[in-house]
């Protein structure tokens, strides 16, 4: 809404310049001069050339470029390493040349004059090519070829009137003076807005920095800004936005590796989420965040990666030793290596750079590998790096940063005070024990998700990673060998605790028939006992009966008797 | 616009070029500063083109006249751009690298 309303109020001419636009929201104050001050070499002519080449090609404004140092020729041949045709631009009539030559030593000053010879050729040069842009580069040597100060500067006064006049946006560069901004204190006459370019060297390094010192009459970012100058030209690294409020993703992705995914909660990572992955030297981090690149190139996302302790050639010689072709991906565009030492820029270059080459590839995965190679002073690599992380983040970029600890430990030194900007941190620890080492992944956090607590260890072979359940016992944590020994152990116990059971259920089977053999044998006794009885009483029985029959008979005998 | 002296046979030896800015004060006293020096020190021995700017722009870029006016000094060598309107007669006739005879009362101001 704001920003509406200002560039309502205020019309801007667009300069073209990548971040440019961004900070002053919308560029230049169209029809009014511009001062662009610097010291020497800090890129103030390129500036205004790019304005001025941009304003031709993109926004069909000519404009007039006036310069006071270099001779057309020069300029020209200066501006085509950025790719810029000055010379088929002058042709077309799309930008005129002057160059104005002031050489004192030709130069007898003897009475009044005004400057209205520099006025009528650049009005000339503005009437001949419709010009809507002018440069004055660097107005300022003007003053050491003329010695009347006093007529100069009413006369520049009286030039940046005219410019106003005419509607014409202008850019007068000025070098950077002692205790003021230009050596002629031109700022005070160009008061719409002055834009300050610096190029400082810090630990041997030169990053080149870019600040508004005002715009009147228009909202704009206060910070330095990092730019860059190189093949492509200029661009501004507009840096952190001040919110937090990015569009985040439900959506999930592959690590690429199968079983690591399998330890967060949803089966992978959230798009646009930012993954450490942390560890001592040969740990593999590199080698996870190759699977990571080959996942995504898989799916046909784009993907790059910053690299800067190998070339690109030799991470993805090293990945078909774990099976991976990561060449096929970088042939068929979908990969892009950048490669660069970390000692080749400053930080805020560097990031510049990052900058840049994102809003060209558009990759929806980011590799850093490492992340610690970026040296710095502390404040200044923490502020870079939140800016890094900020950047990926707002474009929803899914991003791995890899990192080097020295140590083994969990010092705060070793995360250069990422981890808490980042959403996944995955620890690799190498674990050393009987004389060997293995490698060891847990899953130190993961927002937003469940993630296993377990620790894993990880084996890479030409078949690809593979994460095993790490022995976790009583005596600890055990990988490696000691984790096959103890596991053959186990199963040995194990073995033998079955055979004990079998041989137990064989006894109790055994002792069981034999107590029913017993109880058989005292059932056939029983029997017999009971026939025996049954014949005892059968002969108890007939004895009876016979002797009852005896005294019948004896009985019947005396009766006859008797 | 239009040119001065040089009637001699023989080129002449200063070929002068004044740049003025339209029909100023400032540009009438120039021309008759410049008219009056060459009187007195360069009878014949000159060529005096004068060229208002206004009239032809593209002259000041391809002489490279930045104030105005100028006069500039083509011959002899070498290049001379006197600046101003000429009031300071010794410094003009410095810049045209003619030195006044000596003791020369001839050239009081007017």
């Amino acid at each position: 809404m704001t920003s509406e309303r200002t560039t309502a109020s205020l019309p801007k001419a667009r300069t073209g310049i990548d971040g440019f636009d961004d900070v002053t929201f919308g560029g230049l104050p169209a029809g009014r001069p511009s001062l662009v001050c610097g010291s020497a070499g800090c890129g103030k002519t390129l500036f205004a050339t790019t304005f001025l080449v941009n304003g031709a090609t993109l926004f069909d404004e000519p404009g007039v470029f006036m310069s006071f140092e270099e001779r057309a020729e020069d300029l020209a041949a200066n501006v085509a390493s950025l790719g810029y045709d000055l010379n088929g631009l002058v042709e077309t009539g799309k930008i005129a040349v002057d160059h104005v030559k002031v050489e004192r030593s030709e130069i007898e000053e003897t009475g009044e004059y005004d400057l209205e010879g520099l006025f009528i050729r650049l009005g000339y040069a503005v009437d001949t090519i419709k010009a809507k842009r002018v440069v004055l580069d660097t107005i300022e040597t003007l003053f050491a070829g003329l010695s009347d100060a006093a007529v100069l500067r009413s006369e520049l006064r009286r030039l940046f009137a005219w410019l106003k006049d005419r509607g014409l946006t202008a850019i007068i560069t000025g070098e950077r003076g002692e205790g003021q901004l230009t050596r002629q204190g031109l700022e005070e006459y160009v008061s719409d807005c002055v834009v300050l370019l610096d190029n400082r060297v810090e630990d041997q390094i030169t990053t080149r920095r870019l600040r508004i010192v005002k715009y009147r009459g228009s909202a704009h970012g206060t910070n330095e800004y990092p730019f860059l100058i190189d093949e492509q030209g200029i661009s501004v690294l507009p840096v952190t936005a001040a919110d937090l409020s990015y569009d985040v993703s439900n959506e999930v992705v592959s690590t690429g590796v199968e079983s690591l995914d399998a330890m967060f909660g949803p089966g992978g990572l959230f798009q646009g989420a930012s993954v450490l992955i942390s560890g001592s030297a040969g740990t593999g981090k590199t080698t996870i965040s190759s699977h990571t690149i080959d996942a995504a190139c898989t799916r046909g996302e784009r993907c790059m990666s910053f690299v800067f302790e190998e070339s690109g050639e030799q991470i993805c010689r090293n990945a078909r030793s774990v099976g991976l072709d990561l060449h096929r991906h970088v042939d068929t565009g979908l990969l892009r290596f950048e490669a660069a030492r970390p000692s080749l820029y400053g930080l805020e270059m560097h990031l510049a750079r990052m900058h840049r080459d994102i809003e060209q590839f558009r990759p929806s995965v980011v590799v850093i590998d490492p992340i610690s190679a970026l040296r710095g002073p502390e404040v200044e690599l923490q502020a870079t790096l939140l800016r890094m992380v900020d950047m990926l983040k707002a474009r929803g970029i899914t991003a791995v940063f890899t990192s080097l600890r020295t140590d083994g430990a969990f010092g705060q030194s070793g995360d250069l005070g990422l981890s808490s900007l980042m959403d996944v941190w995955i620890k690799l620890q190498d674990i050393e024990a009987n004389g060997e080492r293995s490698r060891t992944l847990y899953v130190i956090k993961a927002r937003g998700m469940s993630h296993s607590n377990q620790v894993r260890e990880f084996q890479m072979s030409s078949a690809g990673l593979k994460l095993v359940d790490a022995y976790i016992g009583p005596a600890g944590v055990l990988t490696g060998t000691a984790r096959i020994v103890q596991e053959a152990q186990e199963e040995a116990a194990a073995l033998r605790r079955r055979q004990d059971s079998e041989r137990r259920k064989r006894d109790v089977v055994r002792r069981r028939l034999s107590i029913e053999r017993q109880i058989a044998e005292l059932r056939a006794s029983l029997e017999t006992a009971e026939e025996e009885e049954t014949l005892l009483l059968d002969e108890d029985v007939a004895r009876e009966t016979l002797l009852s029959s005896e005294r019948t008979d004896i009985a019947r005998r005396r009766s006859a008797a008797e | 616009m239009s040119t001065g002296g040089a009637e001699g046979p023989d080129p002449a030896e200063y070929q002068l070029r004044l740049f003025i800015a339209g029909t100023s004060p400032r540009s009438q006293r120039t021309i008759e500063n410049l008219r009056r020096i060459c009187r007195q020190h360069l009878a014949d021995r000159h060529n005096l083109v004068i060229v208002d700017i206004y009239q032809q722009p593209e002259l000041a870029e391809a002489d490279q006249v930045v104030a105005a006016p100028t006069l500039l000094k083509l011959t002899p060598e070498p290049l001379r751009r006197i600046i101003g309107d000429l009031s300071d007669e010794a410094r003009v006739l410095r810049g045209l690298g003619i030195f006044p005879p000596l003791g020369g009362g001839d050239d009081p101001r007017i």
